[in-house]
């Protein structure tokens, strides 16, 4: 019995772990926000930095786990944003209770982006390496594209659609527009807190960790490392790349959801849904290990918190930023790095020989 | 050994995480009791004015970074130098001037940080934000904190749409329903084409408020067409409608970086109607490449005009080209004139310092109808209750390679 609860726990405690994390994390902030000693400018951030989490774990199943480079994630967040934003802002008066109101926008938002990631992934999922990663990278702008045109309004009559302008809508007197074009939808209600978000992290993470260590992450994993065996063993290839994928986009939808519900503004552009985003989506993955979960969380919460905290910095701010990056990849995946981490490594094991 | 690591990083992130809410916190502390100073100093002797310790903060808040940094360069200078100003004469009230720019990327979320950020810092004034959508977003932060905010340059409607935020530029409904009136008062023409940058806030802005009031006006509208950020090289197509449609006015609400482009591929077309444009044409003639003599005639409404021979035009101009070397733009008037708005708020109000954040805005606000103020971007401007100032465009046309006031 002891023996088998020891077997168990190398990955169910290396999970624990995760979880403990994160739970650990919000406990100390929640102390801290009681007992008023957190600066404005990390309270602000809070939500952002679980909204950047879900981010990079949910795409770390398709990067790490299933082996797809996408470059769309950015697009599939837009989505769960708009769709859940439009709800919200025409349910405002008919469900007044903002916690049930959430709830369901962040159903919809969830289901919206992995309806988007079902239609994507069915045509998409047939390319591999360099040409999924550019029709992705197309997705991604051609979403950002399409919300920036769409006029949505809506009086007694019902919804107007347009992609002139808001004029064109021909909305009665007392209407009044949801989506205006590029300049997006204002007054969505900030329903987003960070219990909300530590909450999603969580939900984001057990249906992750799962699906790694079920029988259908085993066959996610066997195809990325060797397609045609896994074929030859009888796994549905196609049924379980689309899993991972849609499952992927709906928890960007998730974090989506976050990021619309958290400014009175959401507009599309290139720097919060545009590719810019997904590779910043992916620098996180890639920094924090492609295919470890723990360290996307990580990477997602250092990599957001170092602009903010360099703001002392000035102009030299984004500079900085960027050389810490250059130096934090070379540091963990050029081979010179890992000679120098090796190093450090035996430094420590000598002292703690001689210790002993 | 990797549990080992995670576990040291997870300490390193609360240690950050404790290490940040410690500063906030000494700074909170020795905030309240620099306040508590001031106080103290002021109750001993009244007469002396010009204590020290206690000051004004101002805070700032624009892209200096990214696509729209030349905006927020601006505002960031414009800023600068009227504090400078203020402080050289004496401050507000015998108080100086704490001047801090943070900076938002023109992006929501990264202003809701800097906004932050200057939180931290103290800030009692907020002079921001340079664009539209992040100034909604600060908005409705300031609103919840009651801190006074005046934007120099957020035109969409709804950056004021709180009782504490102010605005220095014209709104962009306001933009078009001025330039349409005036052409239609000045008869300049009887078929007009409009181009606008359908991705870009400002310029959807006007042109449909210049649509709409262009239904009063004795001239219609004969082509609507429309380019976006990201296609914004090349305007064959669009100038070839309006030549096509037989316009005799080209409105062009877009700033004069395409409207360069524009007036190139007008010349190229052998097109030449009367091109009308907004305050975002301010600064076309130093264009590099650009040939002036295609902006010949080309009128525009704008606050501001460096030419111009008013003496506070002159003093600020001259004063920003010996600074930063170059002409200054009506993002960086606006952004002047602000500061001094809020200078002039304050001394109506007779607010000191050592009040707190929604104190000082509730007697800011109350006074802001009371003040009027003549600055680089008007005379005699007033605010309204909701926060928009009520100054007359000026009307300009380019003369012999020269911005002449009409």
């Amino acid at each position: 019995m002891k023996t088998k609860t020891r077997n168990l726990s190398k990955t169910t405690r290396s999970n624990f772990i995760t979880y403990g994390m994160v739970v650990a994390a919000y406990i100390i902030v929640e102390i801290c926000l009681r007992a008023g000693v957190v600066s404005s400018l990390l309270e602000g951030l809070l939500v952002p930095l679980c909204m950047y989490v879900i981010l990079a774990v949910s795409l770390n199943l398709t990067v790490g786990i299933s082996g797809e480079l996408s470059l769309g994630h950015a697009g599939f967040m837009c989505v769960g944003a708009f769709s859940s934003a439009i709800f919200s802002k025409c349910m405002e008066t008919a469900i007044p209770v903002s916690g049930i109101r959430f709830f369901l926008a962040i159903l919809i938002g969830t289901v919206f982006a992995a309806v988007f990631g079902i239609l994507i992934g069915v045509p998409v999922l047939r390319l591999k390496g360099d040409y999924l990663a550019i029709v992705t990278l197309a997705f991604g702008e051609i979403i950002k594209n399409v919300v920036n045109v769409v006029y949505l309004g809506r009086d007694s009559q019902g919804f107007h659609i347009s992609t002139k302008d808001t004029l064109s809508l021909g909305l009665e007197e007392g209407g009044e527009v949801i989506i205006k074009g590029p300049q997006g939808i204002t007054g969505t209600p900030n329903d987003s807190t960070f219990l909300i978000g530590i909450i999603l992290i969580l939900v984001t993470l057990f249906i992750v960790i799962n699906l790694i260590n079920s029988r259908t992450g085993r066959a996610v994993m066997a195809i990325r490392d060797n397609r045609i065996a896994a074929e030859s063993v009888g796994i549905n290839v196609t049924k379980y790349k689309l899993l991972a994928f849609s499952v992927s986009a709906a928890l960007a939808g998730t974090a989506g959801v976050l990021y619309a519900h958290n400014l009175s503004t959401l507009q599309a552009q290139p720097k919060n849904f545009g590719y810019n985003m997904s590779i910043t989506i992916l620098v996180f993955v890639v920094l924090g290990g492609i295919g470890n979960i723990r360290g996307s969380v990580i990477a997602a919460v250092v990599l957001t918190l170092l602009p903010e905290l360099l703001r002392s910095l000035n102009d030299y701010r984004m500079l900085i930023y960027a050389v810490i990056l250059i130096a934090t990849m070379i540091f963990t995946s050029s081979p010179g790095g890992q000679h120098i981490q090796e190093r450090i490594k035996q430094f420590f094991e000598r002292r703690k020989t001689k210790e002993a | 050994m990797k549990k080992a690591l995670s576990l040291l990083l997870v300490g390193a992130m609360t240690l950050s995480l404790a290490a940040c809410g410690n500063s906030s916190k000494d700074s909170a502390a020795t905030d309240s009791s620099t306040t508590e100073e001031s106080t103290t100093t002021e109750a001993a002797d009244t007469e002396s004015e010009g204590n020290g310790g206690a000051a004004f903060k101002i805070g700032g808040i624009g892209p200096i970074t990214g696509g729209t940094a030349i905006y927020g360069t601006a505002v960031q200078n414009g800023i600068q130098i009227a504090v400078d100003e203020i402080n050289a004469a004496g401050g507000i009230n015998g108080y100086q001037i704490e001047y801090n720019f943070q900076d938002d990327e023109g992006d929501s979320e990264k202003a809701i940080n800097a906004y932050n950020t200057l939180k931290d810092w103290g800030m009692q004034v907020l002079v921001g934000t340079v664009t539209s959508a992040p100034c909604i977003a600060v908005s409705e932060e300031t609103h919840k904190d009651n801190m006074f905010q005046i934007t120099p340059s957020g035109t969409a409607v709804e950056c004021v749409q709180y009782d504490n935020a102010y605005r220095m530029c014209f709104s962009d409904p306001t933009q078009g329903t001025e330039s349409a009136k005036y052409i239609g008062e000045n008869g300049l023409a009887t078929k007009v084409a409009v181009i606008y940058d359908s991705s870009d806030v400002y310029s959807t802005g006007i042109y449909e408020a210049f649509a709409a009031e262009a239904a009063n006006q004795p001239f219609e509208i004969v082509s609507v067409e429309a380019f976006t950020a990201d296609s914004k090289t090349d305007f064959s197509v669009q100038v070839q409608k309006s030549k096509e449609a037989g316009a005799d006015l080209l409105f062009m609400p877009f700033y004069y970086t395409e409207a360069s482009l524009v007036l190139a591929e007008c010349n190229k077309q052998g097109y030449e109607p009367v091109f009308f444009g907004c305050d975002g044409m301010d600064g076309i003639l130093g264009v590099e490449n650009f040939d002036v003599s295609l902006a010949e005639g080309l009128t525009f409404l704008a606050p501001f005009v460096a030419k111009s021979d008013d003496e506070m035009v002159q003093n600020f101009v001259s004063k920003y080209e010996a600074d930063y070397g170059e002409t200054p733009n009506q993002f960086a008037a606006d952004a002047y004139d602000s500061v001094y708005v809020v200078k002039a708020a304050i001394e109506a109000a007779g607010a000191t310092p050592d009040m707190s954040v929604s104190d000082l805005c509730d007697a800011m606000v109350g006074a802001m109808p009371s003040v009027t103020y003549d600055g680089v971007t008007g005379k005699s401007i007033t605010w309204t209750a909701d926060g928009e100032p009520s100054k007359a465009p000026l009307v300009v046309q380019v003369v012999n390679g020269e911005y002449t006031e009409l």
